[in-house]
């Protein structure tokens, strides 16, 4: 891996100054510290750090699920920071897929039905059936939760988070809960998306391995960035060393 | 030190402090009423014994026409007799000045030297008379206060005939009068009739009494029965008109005491138990699911080491700690209650003192229950935890299986979006836990019906009483049975448009060994202004070969129309008569037995005869009337229709009825804890799910449907069962409050229903909104990270 110039795209995210602050007093934590950072549209970005460092704070503001304390964050040409709640809804309805790493899946609908509940409500969706065979799991579209294996969980989220197509998918460890081999299965996924359909995706994971498949990668400490490494040759996800 | 697993606890409590409160509130309105109504049942009881024994009521009484004071002497002397003691009494009606009606008044003697031996009153204000006054008196306490009289005030007084102008001295009350109607009505009016001693040289006088008396007050020996006595007496005293003696239980005020203490007993049977059923049952459905919730953490604290036993420990001290607080709550609550309801029924007995006594059994039953059915919840779920492995909770939990469901929404799957596929695969998943949550809310809507209908059923016992039945004016009562031209001549008086006679004769009704003290009351065949009712409220006509009893008279006695029963009549020529029942009237006051009344008169020997009459009159000639009524000599009482409504409605406000509000209030408060309690669960069981859809980009509404329409569903499949099982509780609850004196009348209204379904409508509602605010405050990324 080398940092070497090259053409930026346009940017998706511009982060200025973001600071995040829990608490108040003697006892607040600075899990953000003035954070800047230019994101191009269309890459793989692996948010790597050790727990604490601010990489699952950055990706919940940048995702409109939780708030700045100061700073911006422009979402394209929209400025993030000053949206009210319901028009963080929207922005995340219409251009954020999520993934967590327990899945979050609501047990009481099959596979098919949890990719349909986002295509119910998305502007421009694709069908379920090929979100779901995009993870390779279209004959297991009728299994409820309960029927899959955790992998298998993780790829139905994956489906349900891309299927309305959106702008860029934030996945905050989606591989934490899964044996090597799952988890290798998981991140191809990720990186078909990314590739297939040009969607950005945001991996944050404390799994340095991981850091070889993105085409950049931000390291964090104590809630800034200490690091950002261009990757010019990714690797595939079945190349990853576990 | 408090071990690591007892701070856990603390906190888990503060935790879930508001359902943990709710649970508690429920419980504790359970063992409330509980705890109130044994109370006051136990202090009123044991008052009026205690009341009694100090004021040496007599156990039998034997009224006379005269006889001489010799005569009580061979009463005296039987074995069975502790004490006894002989008085004067005699009817007096007491003028309150123009344009007032007169009011019906009885005096009784006191002993020429100190206080009575049996019977003794008990002296609130003033003096006792004057060994040798003749017009000093003792005024019934209750009347003087109705009334604003005072000692040093004077009445002006018709005694046998004479005028008196009397002065009180002192102000009493009596354990023989702790509830006063005038003779002939039913409910109790302090204004409307007095009660007034005397020294006995002065009343002896003024009824020709000397070295005469005409009632004989008895005690009994310890271990005996009246009966025997009352036989005895009889015997003995039948050559100077002995008109039956009866025993202390035989007594109007005593009766009606009783009846209403045996009315609020069986209230205290029957409704604090309903109520803490449905308590208990709440309990536990809450409790289980506050342990199912903790599934994970039990699961972790075996894998740290700590044995199956020390976790459900650990658990039910959970469960336990919230029944118990609502249960210490509960009778602490329930025992001021009781103390504030006896007070209460001290003012409306007029007792002068309270017997506070508190049933241990009412606490043990209370807390047993509440008990129980919190360990019974929490054991229930405890039991299932434990038997998952520590690695089992150590791994993400498993999704709930929805596989083997019956898929209802399935079936509609074309019809139904996904949020409303989420909400009805979780009811139909869960289906015990939904039924949990719908007989739940139907039983708090059930209360809330079943105590409107009994609010409602005492109105409709109003408006049968005085606007279908009593369609009357006023009653006038004669001093002695007067023939048809009496009534004519009260037909001819100034302002009096209709007049209908009756006929009232003391008689006792026996069917084997069932028997009944009561009157016969005889009307014309199709009584028009004061009606007899069926069971359907239409008029019924009296039978002239029959007598007609009223619904509780004909339990009493263990009969029905056809079947015959024996008379006998204590007035007059004392025919005894063998009738046949020939209807079962509805009555609302009482347990009269009626006759035609030509029919009455021909059994009696003295045809066409009246012993008072109802009156219809000209509002505009009303003065003139109660002056020309004032001055009949043979006119004793004269009571209106609109004093004797508004003294039930007194009655029903103050005396036992007045429990429906407490217990209209409670019912409300258990089904608002129900629904909120169901509302609240749903949340925490599904606040990840919920904030899954918030971060997905649904709206807080969009994600609010899949919680609230839950709520929705169980709320509105309560409502149709709620009202089954409404019917059903009113059927018990009135059951419970009827007595003797009167039957709450039950009749199912649209409108109290539609009330007590808007009332869970609203618990709904509300619950909602307080769970619509918990909504929106949910912090998406913690309830994200964290597992189930």
């Amino acid at each position: 891996m080398q940092n070497k110039d090259r053409p930026t795209p346009a940017p998706i995210f511009t982060v200025s100054s973001l600071s995040k602050v829990y608490g108040t007093g003697p006892a607040a934590v600075h899990a953000l510290r003035g954070l800047d950072l230019t994101l191009p549209e269309g890459e793989l970005v692996v948010l790597l750090g050790p727990s604490g460092s601010g990489k699952s704070t950055l990706l919940n503001i940048i995702g409109g699920l939780d708030r700045a304390s100061s700073g911006r964050v422009m979402f394209k040409d929209r400025d993030l920071t000053a949206m009210t709640e319901a028009q963080l809804t929207r922005y995340r309805r219409d251009h954020v897929g999520f993934v967590f790493q327990f899945y979050n899946l609501m047990p009481s609908l099959t596979a098919y039905e949890n990719v349909e509940l986002v295509t119910e409500i998305a502007a421009d969706p694709m069908a379920p059936d090929e979100a779901l065979a995009l993870v390779g799991l279209e004959q297991r579209s009728h299994h409820y939760p309960s029927e899959l294996s955790g992998g298998e969980q993780q790829r139905v989220a994956i489906a349900r988070a891309v299927a309305k197509q959106p702008t860029v998918l934030f996945c905050d460890e989606p591989t934490g809960a899964l044996d090597s081999t799952t988890g290798r299965a998981v991140l191809k996924v990720l990186s078909d998306v990314n590739k297939r359909l040009g969607t950005t995706v945001l991996i944050v994971t404390h799994a340095a391995a991981t850091a070889a498949m993105a085409d950049r990668v931000i390291h964090f400490a104590d809630g800034d960035i200490r690091e950002i490494v261009h990757n010019d040759a990714p690797l595939g996800a079945a190349e990853i060393e576990w | 030190m408090v071990a690591p697993l007892d701070r856990k606890l603390v906190r888990d409590l503060w935790r879930i402090k508001g359902q943990a409160a709710a649970i508690a509130l429920v419980i504790g309105l359970g063992v409330l009423m509980q705890v109130m109504m044994t109370g006051l049942v136990g202090t009123l009881d044991e008052t009026r014994r205690a009341y009694y024994d100090r004021y040496r009521l007599a156990d039998v009484f034997v009224p006379v026409t005269r006889a001489p004071e010799r005569v009580a002497a061979r009463l005296a002397d039987d074995r069975r007799v502790a004490a006894a003691t002989t008085r004067i009494k005699g009817q007096a009606l007491i003028d309150p000045g123009e344009g007032a009606l007169p009011i019906r008044a009885q005096t009784l003697s006191l002993p020429d030297e100190g206080m009575p031996r049996l019977n003794d009153i008990y002296l609130a204000e003033g003096r006792l008379p004057r060994t040798a006054s003749a017009d000093e008196i003792v005024l019934l306490a209750g009347f003087a206060r109705a009334r604003g009289l005072s000692p040093g005030d004077s009445l002006d007084v018709t005694m046998n005939g004479a005028r008196h102008r009397l002065r009180i001295v002192g102000l009493a009350r009596a354990p023989e009068f702790l509830y006063t109607t005038a003779p002939g009505e039913m409910v109790p009016d302090d204004a409307r009739f007095a009660v007034f001693w005397m020294r006995r040289a002065a009343l002896a006088a003024a009824y020709d009494m000397r070295g005469a008396f005409n009632e004989v007050l008895l005690t009994l020996e310890r271990g005996e029965t009246p009966q025997a006595l009352i036989d005895t007496a009889d015997r003995l005293l039948a050559p100077y008109g002995a008109a039956g003696a009866y025993a202390l239980d035989d007594l109007p005020s005593n009766r009606f005491v009783s009846e209403e203490i045996r009315g609020l007993k069986s209230s205290a049977g029957t409704v604090p138990p309903i109520f803490l059923g449905i308590a208990a049952f709440l309990l536990y459905i809450v409790t289980a699911r506050i342990v199912q919730a903790e599934r994970e953490q039990i699961g972790l604290l075996k894998a740290f080491g700590y044995s199956g036993v020390e976790v459900g420990w650990h658990y039910l001290k959970l469960v336990v700690l919230i029944a118990l607080s609502g249960a210490v709550a509960g009778s602490v609550a329930g025992i001021w209650a009781g103390h504030a309801m006896a007070v209460f029924y001290q003012t409306y007995f007029k007792f002068p003192f309270l017997v506070f006594t508190l049933d241990p059994v009412s606490f043990v039953v209370g807390f047993t229950i509440s008990m129980l059915a919190a360990t019974a919840g929490g054991l229930a779920v405890v039991r299932h935890v434990l038997t998952l492995t520590p690695a089992v909770a150590m791994r993400p939990p498993a999704p709930p299986d929805y596989s083997r469901t019956f898929d209802l929404a399935g079936a509609f799957r074309r019809w139904l979006d996904q949020p409303s596929r989420m909400v009805l695969r979780r009811l139909s998943r869960y289906p015990g836990r939904m039924l949990g949550s719908v007989v739940g809310i139907a039983a708090g809507m059930a209360l809330s019906a079943s105590t409107l209908t009994v609010v409602s059923g005492f109105n409709t016992a109003v408006d049968l009483s005085f606007n279908v039945m009593n369609r009357s004016d006023m009653t006038v009562s004669f001093t002695h049975p007067l023939p048809r031209k009496a009534l004519l001549e009260l037909g001819r008086m100034e302002g009096v448009l209709r007049t209908e006679p009756m006929r009232v004769v003391p008689a006792i009704l026996r069917n084997g060994t069932r028997s009944y003290r009561g009157t016969i009351e005889g009307r014309p065949r199709a009584p028009a202004l004061n009606r007899i009712i069926d069971a359907r409220h239409q008029p019924l006509e009296l039978r002239r070969d029959g007598i007609t009893l009223a619904e509780p008279l004909a339990d009493i006695l263990g009969v029905a129309p056809g079947d015959m029963l024996s008379v006998e009549v204590r007035e007059g020529r004392r025919p005894v008569l063998r009738l046949p029942v020939a209807a079962v009237a509805q009555t609302l006051l009482g347990a009269p037995a009626f006759m035609e009344i030509g029919a009455l008169g021909r059994a009696l020997n003295e045809p066409e005869r009246a012993s008072g009459a109802l009156l219809t009159i000209d509002s505009a000639a009303r003065e003139t009337l109660y002056q020309q009524l004032k001055d009949m000599p043979a006119v004793i009482g004269v009571s209106r229709k609109a004093d004797a409504r508004a003294a039930l409605v007194e009655l029903m406000n103050t005396g036992p009825g007045s429990v429906r509000y407490v217990m209209l209030l409670v019912a409300a408060i258990i089904t608002f804890g129900i629904v909120y309690n169901a509302a609240r669960i749903a949340f925490a069981e599904r606040s990840r799910d919920l904030a899954s859809l918030r971060v997905m980009g649904f709206t807080r509404a969009e994600a609010g449907f899949v919680l609230l329409g839950e709520l929705a569903i169980v709320t509105l499949l309560a409502i149709p069962l709620g009202i089954g099982l409404g019917y059903g509780l009113t059927w018990a609850i009135v059951e419970g409050f009827s007595t003797d004196l009167y039957q709450i009348p039950v009749v199912f209204r649209a409108s109290n229903y539609g009330a007590a379904i808007l009332a869970v409508v609203i618990a709904a509602v509300v619950s909602a909104g307080m769970v619509w605010r918990n909504l929106t405050q949910l912090d998406l990324v913690t309830a994200l990270k964290t597992r189930e």
